[in-house]
């Protein structure tokens, strides 16, 4: 008979391994799927992982769209993972980041067509302040109401994008657009244009941001207190509570670093690769990051690699769409599947699997 | 604006069509969650059963058979949910993230093929003299058999938690797995069951969008109904009767903000479109603000008997 039986702590050898067992069954598994749809499922994996980096035709492009879709990805997803780790499920990321974007662009063009240099900067401060209040409503509605915060930032996320489509079309609509919906080209205004860095490397601001944020959230989850009480509000909250750790002031900390970091993500997003407001350029990082932040075990390094990770398998997939006619949808359906082989390996992390007859309790 | 555009008859009539898919979601998640189980994958489930059952019903022309699919394929969705909870002691509320996006992602990928096509729908039920009632009969009377079958429905999932053995068990394991256990009972197993019925009820909502509702597909169809329906469980306060209210109320208001936006009401479009979900932000707000919860003290724990 088998039988599971709790580890006393998690074991760190499975920590690190599962991850890389849920990468290797969902290519498995996806490839089956692939093969069912008609393409070579070898063609098709090697097309989804390996030739976005290595094509001799198509690397050129893609290797740098690389960065700009990891970046979004792995800021969100640090922010997410802090909030995670103390039990805190903020899943509306997806409407900070683009309150974030709508909030940041909305003062930008205020400024319109100033070309000193502070509008960028002054840019990035406002995105982070839109996500970041967006995300204190459930805050504020949890620690004074103790409202369920899963739901009501999911719902805000109908909100947000119900209110993308209104300005889009409304109040920040390019008056010189002949009427199209959108905002001004950020693009064509250097002084609010997140530019690269380094030309030719898909290195913008929100990616350089996203290391930023990689390091610091490493610093606070090991070194910091605030970091040590998010972990015991997650692990065992009365033990906090006895410790004298406020849970006001954790929600409070956790969802608005989770939604600055989101409105900074849609605003770097909005001002560099979208480069304007339009109804649909969210593209659902929002969302997507949730795995990236699971994948990467919750941890800075790992959602670094993750959010890499997650942007081969979107630029991948779009190849693939392009190459091998997969529909676009199989790279959604295979994401997810990767979360769900995640969670399915984690029971080596927490418990040991004994084979044989039960013992005496 | 001109109010008298709207017809109170007609209004009445379709707040009962857009009300059953909230319904039957939500009525199944509640006894996933009596059962102590978290489920936040209705979303997914539900648009799995939109699809399949509106391939199926295309494909046989037979409606009655989509609806059959549709929960079929949406409770072994969730099966897949049940396992990685139940067995492999999975976070739930990962758990049932990811098994949206499953959803999500499966249904787009079977939908494809499938947009812009017209389904068999329902047929109206005639209900003999009740149907030809002056106003009451088509208000009332005058729908397709799925919203009279949900409505049957709360009524049985009331009398199976209140009056049945079953229905004790069942709320026992939700409110203490560890004394469940301790008195025999297969944890596990129910927590199986119920995970099974909340997603063929699931299925059947959103079989019921593609079909009767809208009635076609298009990606991403059910638009958060998934995740109204979870927070009509917690505005019910995990009672069958409110489910029945709840989903009443959430449907009128949708009904009646489109009823606005096409009487030309002086608010602007995008805030009549966000009604529901600020309104259902408002009432959870209410509800837990009077601090009374219900909910089953197990709610969202993993169940492992070593301890």
């Amino acid at each position: 008979m088998i039988r599971l039986e709790k580890r006393p702590t998690p074991s760190r050898l499975w920590t690190a391994v599962t991850p890389v067992f849920a990468v290797l069954a969902t290519m498995l598994v996806g490839g089956a799927l692939f093969g069912f749809l008609g393409a070579d499922p070898f063609e098709a994996i090697r097309t989804i992982f390996w030739d976005p980096l290595f094509h001799p035709q198509f690397a050129a492009y893609s290797r740098p769209q690389l960065l700009v879709k990891a970046g979004p990805l792995i800021l969100i997803a640090i922010g997410l993972s802090i909030g995670f780790r103390a039990g805190i499920w903020n899943i509306g990321a997806e409407g900070q980041y683009i309150m974030g974007a709508v909030v940041g662009a909305a003062a930008g063009l205020a400024l319109y067509p100033s070309d000193s240099v502070l509008v960028f900067p002054l840019m990035i401060l406002a995105g982070a302040l839109g996500g970041w209040a967006w995300a204190m409503i459930p805050a504020v509605l949890k620690t004074r109401f103790g409202t369920n915060e899963i739901l009501v930032s999911l719902m805000l996320v109908y909100v947000a994008q119900t209110i993308l489509a209104s300005v889009s079309s409304g109040l920040l609509r390019n008056p010189e657009g002949m009427g199209f919906p959108g905002s001004r080209n950020f693009k064509q205004w250097d002084a609010a244009h997140n530019a690269e860095i380094i030309a030719g490397t898909g290195m913008h601001w929100g990616v350089a941001a996203a290391l930023i944020a990689v390091i610091a959230a490493y610093v606070l989850m090991a070194r910091h207190i605030q970091g040590f009480n998010i972990r015991l509000t997650g692990e065992a909250p009365r033990a906090a509570r006895f410790a004298g750790v406020s849970p006001t002031r954790i929600v409070v900390l956790c969802l608005g670093i989770s939604g600055a970091l989101a409105g900074l993500a849609g605003l770097f997003e909005v001002t560099g690769p979208a480069g304007q407001i339009t109804i649909d350029f969210n593209s659902n990082y929002g969302f997507t990051a949730i795995i990236v932040a699971f994948l990467g075990r919750l941890h800075p390094i790992g959602i670094l690699l993750a959010g890499l990770l997650m942007a081969l398998t979107y630029i991948g997939g779009e190849l693939a769409q392009l190459m091998l006619g997969v529909p676009g949808a199989s790279i959604q359906l295979f994401q997810g599947m990767l979360l769900f082989f995640l969670l399915a390996t984690d029971v080596f992390t927490n418990y040991r699997v004994r084979i044989g007859a039960k013992g005496v309790a | 604006m001109d109010l008298s555009a709207i017809n109170p008859i007609l209004l009445v009539a379709s707040i009962m069509v857009s009300a059953t898919p909230i319904l039957l979601a939500a009525l199944g998640e509640m006894v996933v969650e009596k059962s102590g189980v978290l489920n936040l994958g209705v979303e997914g489930m539900m648009i799995t059963g939109a699809v399949v059952g509106f391939v199926v019903a295309v494909a046989s022309g037979l409606p009655v058979l989509g609806f059959v699919a549709g929960a079929l394929a949406a409770a072994v969705l969730s099966l897949s949910f049940g396992v990685l909870t139940q067995y492999l002691l999975s976070n739930q509320v990962a758990t049932g993230l990811g098994l949206t996006m499953v959803g999500l992602g499966l249904s787009a990928l079977i939908g494809k093929p499938y947009e812009g096509v017209k389904a068999p729908t329902l047929p109206k039920l005639d209900l003999g003299p009740l149907s030809d009632l002056p106003v009451v009969g088509r208000m009332l009377f005058s729908h397709d058999v799925m919203v009279y079958l949900s409505l049957l429905l709360v009524v049985a999932v009331w009398a199976f938690l209140k009056f049945t053995r079953a229905g004790l068990i069942l709320r026992a394991v939700g409110e203490s797995h560890d004394s469940a256990h301790a008195l025999g009972y297969k944890v596990v197993r129910v927590r199986m069951a119920a995970i099974f019925f909340g997603g063929a009820c699931a299925g059947l909502g959103g079989a019921y969008l593609s079909l009767v509702r809208v009635p076609q597909w298009t990606e991403g169809l059910t638009a958060g109904a998934g995740w109204i329906a979870l927070a009509i469980v917690v505005f019910a306060s995990w009672r069958a009767g409110r489910v029945l209210v709840g989903a009443y109320l959430f449907g009128g208001i949708t009904v009646l903000q489109l009823n606005l936006q096409a009487a030309g009401a002086q608010v602007p479009v995008a805030l009549l479109s966000m009604s529901p979900y600020l309104i259902t932000i408002l009432v959870l707000v209410l509800i837990s603000a009077r601090g009374v919860h219900g909910a089953p003290a197990s709610l969202g724990r993993s169940f492992h008997a070593s301890h």
